[in-house]
């Protein structure tokens, strides 16, 4: 369709047009994906076996200190004048050696790659897990594997960065070059190599306490850890196939497939709504002759500056069937006759709405704070000449207001889709778990994935079905941003400023 | 059709101060419901009146709820050591993580090396699993770490340790920033240490503030993260998210319902008065990051 076509469209027609033309691109945009993957897996190969060749040509064309580097660690440095970052690898590979007798080959033999999948299977774990009382112990042995495999992971990158520097001050020494002093070597962490000293720590901290534990979850996915398992072991996909294929009541796979329909609808409500609702409401604030803006906009914005469990269990405790505020106000005007039942069990949709309108609340100052600024950057000219041409405030709204802020707010909707789905603070707060369904496995009609989640590890013991269900909601999210932010600009013309 | 442009415009004007002034009040009317009531001398949990009544002695407001609060702490409450644990909660985890937000953003946003857009790349993956999914392993490895044992000071780092990972807002900011100043500067000699302290933090004022603000109000406001870590453990380490939820538990709440309303204001009313302050700060911080064309 040319331009010209597409501007004469109406807006459901174009919202039609492009609703119809994200679906037909999406097979192709989906195999782009995949191909993307496929290309991340042949470069990591690709580059670790040139690391590898390299780690060979190293050893084959460095002279007898470099060699010897190969087994001690910093040997090369140490001969050749850079003593203390010599000094430094071979304490590394010290520090490792006496990890992995100590502890680490213990722990990666408890991981069961050589016990036909029993985990920790030779501990004393064994005879305890038998009556279930070593749910702590089990998961610290697989939390020690894992972390083994990572610490072996960071030696092996370590100690071919040595053999690295050893063959690099071999070179600096046959082109007659000083080697670099210790020094030199801390003046350049300032300057050229300011990266390494600003990425070290957080990257350390992160990887303890973001990597591990998600490697960690990820794991036990694959394992039988559920509150009734009797021998801790590795089972491959049995729990995602559970998911996918046990229907009924109760059964993991109908709680799923309602968990899921629910989390979408929400997430789509809860975005759109917050978005134009929000964005109508700082349009009237911001309305030319509009007077105390600054008194309006702070009645909303306080909302959002007192903490959101504060508001939250207050809202909880205002929705209460038994003289909850809510339902005082509305019988004693007359409204309803009985106090209605906002947040029970008994009818899901009265608390599906009940929770995506408390969000309405939740969700339109935070659109006001970020739109407002962006609103006032629409030429006020625009406005004036759609209103000589006879369009009221509704047709401006969606022909000028809506596009350019679509435009411009693309990447905020996105993450406010994705935040949208793991949504976990109205839900919980409002909610709890006390609501849960007897047709649902350890649920409510009311819970979200990332509720029942939390619900499954925090509550029930159900560790890996929690993490397979992670595992598909990171799955769905990542999916989502990748179609949808490849397509933005922003993402691309990153260096636009520079 | 009214014809006259004034009368239309008075119209719609008035339309929309009513319209305003009807939103507002819902908006406003359950932290007016937890401000009025936080003061109530009557009743418990279960009240059957919206505006307080006479107790009674005949006593209507109070600052009983605030004084009980502060003074009697008993086995389950305990407000003012939750309030003073929070706060150094606070602090220290603004210290670290605000550090750790700008040191990755500024290393992704100026310095170019080769691991840069991979590790970009590992950031925004990691950023899409649910958080749900880790806390319970976080508490294990906390656990076999042996840092569990430093009770609620062990949520400093629960707080700091991902905090890298929040970069992309300020990341956004200091791409903004022209290099040109960068190379100016690196011409009369500057190293990237000292640009990064003397060039592109005096320049970055809003998105600091921004960073400072919120890592600075997640401890307050976080819950589940806190409930996990130290839920178990005595209430003398509670952080005031986990002691005001034990005030409206089913046991507490006919008795303590009261002091959670005053214990909310209590909280509630230093953040937003650091918000409402900073939101110039805040809206700049989101809006130059996180939105663009």
């Amino acid at each position: 369709m040319k331009y010209i076509d597409y501007v004469q469209l109406n807006l459901f027609q174009k919202i039609w047009y492009n609703l119809s033309n994200f679906f037909v691109k999406l097979p192709g945009n989906l195999k782009k994906i995949g191909c993307a993957i496929g290309r991340f897996f042949k470069k990591a190969g690709i580059g670790i076996g040139k690391g590898f060749a390299g780690y060979i040509a190293r050893f084959v064309k460095g002279d007898w200190a470099t060699k010897f580097s190969y087994i001690i660690m910093g040997f090369g440095n140490m001969v050749k004048g850079q003593f203390i970052k010599g000094l430094l690898f071979l304490a590394t590979e010290v520090a490792f050696i006496w990890f992995m007798v100590v502890f680490g080959w213990d722990k990666i033999y408890n991981l069961g790659f050589f016990n036909n999948g029993y985990i920790g299977f030779n501990a004393e774990d064994y005879w305890v897990g038998r009556v279930h009382y070593s749910a702590d112990k089990s998961m610290i042995l697989l939390l020690y594997g894992v972390m083994s495999l990572i610490i072996i992971a960071l030696f092996i990158v370590i100690y071919v960065t040595s053999t690295k520097s050893a063959y690099k001050i071999q070179q600096d020494v046959a082109a007659g070059e000083k080697p670099k002093s210790f020094k030199e070597d801390i003046q350049e962490l300032m300057d050229d190599k300011f990266h390494v000293t600003l990425l070290a720590f957080p990257t350390l901290t992160i990887s303890v306490f973001t990597i591990l534990p998600l490697l960690f979850m990820i794991l036990i996915a694959f394992t039988n850890y559920d509150q009734s398992h009797e021998f801790f072991k590795w089972v491959g996909f049995e729990t995602f196939a559970s998911i996918f294929t046990s229907s009924g009541a109760a059964s993991k796979g109908a709680t799923f497939a309602e968990l899921t329909k629910w989390t979408l609808i929400w997430a789509v409500l809860a975005t759109v709504l917050n978005y134009i609702l929000g964005m109508i409401v700082a349009l009237m604030i911001n309305k030319k002759g509009i007077k105390l803006k600054s008194l309006w906009r702070t009645l909303f914005v306080v909302t959002v500056a007192v903490p959101q469990f504060v508001s939250l269990l207050l809202m909880s405790q205002m929705l209460d069937f038994n003289n909850g505020a809510i339902n005082l106000v509305l019988q004693e005007l007359g409204l309803i006759g009985s106090p209605i039942d906002f947040l029970g069990n008994a009818n899901p949709w009265v608390a599906r709405l009940t929770v995506v309108i408390v969000n309405i609340w939740v969700g339109i100052p935070y659109t006001i704070l970020i739109t407002s600024g962006i609103l006032m950057n629409i030429p006020a000219d625009l406005y004036e000449s759609a209103t000589i041409d006879g369009a009221g405030p509704a047709r401006s709204f969606f022909s000028i207001t809506l596009p350019y802020m679509l435009f411009v707010t693309t990447p905020y909707l996105i993450t406010t889709f994705i935040g949208n789905i793991n949504n976990f603070n109205v839900i919980y707060l409002l909610c709890g778990t006390a609501q849960q369904s007897n047709d649902l496995y350890h649920a409510g009609y009311t819970d979200l994935l990332v509720t029942w989640l939390f619900n499954l590890t925090n509550v029930e013991g159900d560790y890996n079905l929690a993490a397979a269900i992670g595992i598909l909601v990171f799955i769905v999210c990542a999916t989502v941003s990748l179609l949808t932010f490849n397509l933005t600009k922003s993402a691309k013309n990153e260096e636009e400023f520079s | 059709m009214i014809k006259s442009y004034k009368l239309r415009r008075i119209l719609s004007n008035t339309f929309i101060y009513v319209l305003l002034a009807v939103l507002g009040l819902i908006w406003i009317s359950p932290l007016a419901y937890m401000l009025i009531h936080s003061f109530r001398a009557d009743g418990g949990a279960f009240y059957s009146h919206i505006l307080p009544q006479p107790d009674k002695n005949g006593v209507t407001y109070t600052f009983q709820n605030y004084v009980d609060l502060f003074t009697k702490a008993d086995n389950t409450a305990n407000f003012p050591q939750w309030f003073a644990n929070t706060f150094v909660i606070a602090i220290f985890s603004c210290v670290i993580s605000t550090l750790a937000v700008l040191m990755v953003s500024y290393a992704f946003s100026r310095l170019r090396f080769k691991a840069r857009k991979p590790m970009i790349n590992i950031g925004m993956i990691l950023g899409m699993f649910p958080g749900f999914m880790t806390m319970i392993a976080i508490y294990y490895l906390l656990k076999a770490m042996g840092i569990l044992a430093w009770h609620h000071y062990a949520l400093i780092i629960c707080y700091s340790a991902g905090a890298g990972l929040g970069y992309q807002i300020s990341k956004g900011f200091f791409d903004t920033i022209p290099r040109a100043l960068d190379e100016a500067a690196t011409i009369d000699g500057a190293t990237r240490n000292q640009i990064f302290w003397k060039i592109i933090l005096p320049m970055s004022k809003p998105i600091l503030v921004y960073t400072i603000l919120t890592s600075f109000i997640g401890p307050w406001t976080d819950f589940i993260l806190a409930k996990i870590i130290v839920g178990a453990q005595g209430q003398q380490y509670y952080t005031v998210a986990i002691g005001l939820q034990i005030f409206i538990d089913q046991e507490h709440k006919a008795k303590y319902f009261k002091q959670f309303l005053a214990g909310s204001v209590v909280v509630a009313v230093p953040i937003s008065a650091l918000f409402l302050f900073l939101q110039r700060y805040y809206v700049e911080g989101v809006t130059a990051g996180g939105v663009k064309g």
